[in-house]
């Protein structure tokens, strides 16, 4: 839920990172962490387990600059991929302004794709939000791998409203900032409806 | 749709700043800070010069998030009070309706001396928190009009 506060001059937004186990989600967030300038970002903690996977979450926040004498400050989340990890990724959608679902190209994940997807809209709807309604863009990742879907056909099994698309290699930056970008330009158009 | 954003006017912030100044020095605690559920950091009092707040914001907010989804399994609705103790720091943290009370003391004070402050403190926080939401809540407010006129090029230009 955006959070406006006009004594510090802050708007504070949250962007959630979704989609399956190893799909390269905490890449988005430690790419834009190593390619930021340090006054316009945190830390980036990481509740991670002993082999590296997402545990609960990884956060940064992240400063943009400021629209009309208001500093944009986004949280950056992104959830455990892994299926059992449900309840955490519940938790982690609560107050959300934008979503970023990150799919795995490569043809042997089509399957986790789709079920991760599913897996957000019903936990969208569990927190309320309809995945229609809010801000959304979908990102294939590892587009340098042999082995990928071609985007048709990904974008003909996963795109849900006609949201941006975006061709992203996240662990050499292609697409990260893009996907970023895209995603922020809704939240800050859905701030100026409301 | 996301939810309605929160506003918070500066009146409201310094009455905030107000009760958690107060709570720091009736409690001799090191740090009085309220935070939203979702994470978001919204007034802090005391020590704070070497903390990371926003990462304490956001790890408090997962933490009572965790404690509420393991509150609600065994039927609890939610725990209300979060207590951790370390060797020299503690920290302690209680759930205001949709705001989180953290405190950060060390041996200067004693859990129950925080409990007790938090409590009368909570009452005061409830109430300007309420007044927060109601307000946030009208559509037509001059804050609300100020970023209808946000333009693309406002937008595009913080990504130049």
């Amino acid at each position: 839920m955006t959070f406006i506060n006009y004594a510090s001059r802050e708007i504070n937004c949250k962007i959630v990172y979704y989609g399956p186990g190893l799909c390269g989600k905490t890449t988005n967030l430690q790419y834009i962490f190593d390619s930021t300038a340090p006054q316009s970002k945190g830390k980036l903690i990481s509740l991670a387990t002993e082999t590296d996977r997402t545990l609960f979450f990884d956060f940064m926040p992240l400063e943009l600059g400021t629209v009309r004498g208001f500093k944009t400050r986004f949280h950056l989340y992104t959830v455990p991929g892994q299926v059992f990890y449900d309840a955490s990724r519940k938790l982690i959608l609560k107050g959300v302004d934008g979503v970023v679902f990150v799919a795995d190209s490569q043809e042997e994940r089509m399957d986790a794709n789709i079920e991760s997807l599913y897996n957000l809209e019903e936990n969208l709807q569990s927190q309320g939000y309809n995945l229609l309604n809010i801000p959304y863009v979908l990102q294939l990742n590892k587009r340098d791998l042999p082995n990928v879907v071609p985007i048709p056909d990904l974008a003909a099994e996963l795109q849900r409203k006609g949201e941006p698309v975006i061709e992203a290699v996240a662990a050499t930056g292609v697409g990260v900032f893009d996907t970023l970008k895209a995603v922020a330009k809704q939240v800050l158009t859905e701030l100026r409806k409301s | 749709m996301a939810d309605t954003p929160i506003v918070m006017r500066e009146q409201q912030y310094h009455q905030i700043k107000a009760v958690l100044a107060k709570l720091r020095l009736d409690s001799s605690a090191r740090i009085a800070f309220l935070v939203d559920k979702d994470g978001q950091q919204i007034a802090v009092h005391g020590d704070v010069n070497t903390l990371d707040t926003t990462s304490l914001a956001s790890l408090a907010a997962g933490n009572v998030a965790a404690t509420t989804g393991m509150a609600q399994l065994i039927g609890e609705k939610e725990f209300p009070t979060l207590s951790h103790e370390g060797e020299r720091e503690s920290i302690h943290i209680s759930v205001i309706g949709r705001v989180l009370l953290v405190v950060v003391f060390d041996e200067r004070s004693s859990l129950g001396l925080i409990k007790l402050r938090v409590k009368q403190a909570s009452v005061e926080l409830a109430s300007i928190f309420e007044e927060v939401i109601r307000e946030s809540s009208k559509k037509e407010t001059a804050e609300a009009s100020l970023f209808a006129e946000i333009t693309d090029e406002d937008i595009d230009s913080l990504f130049n």
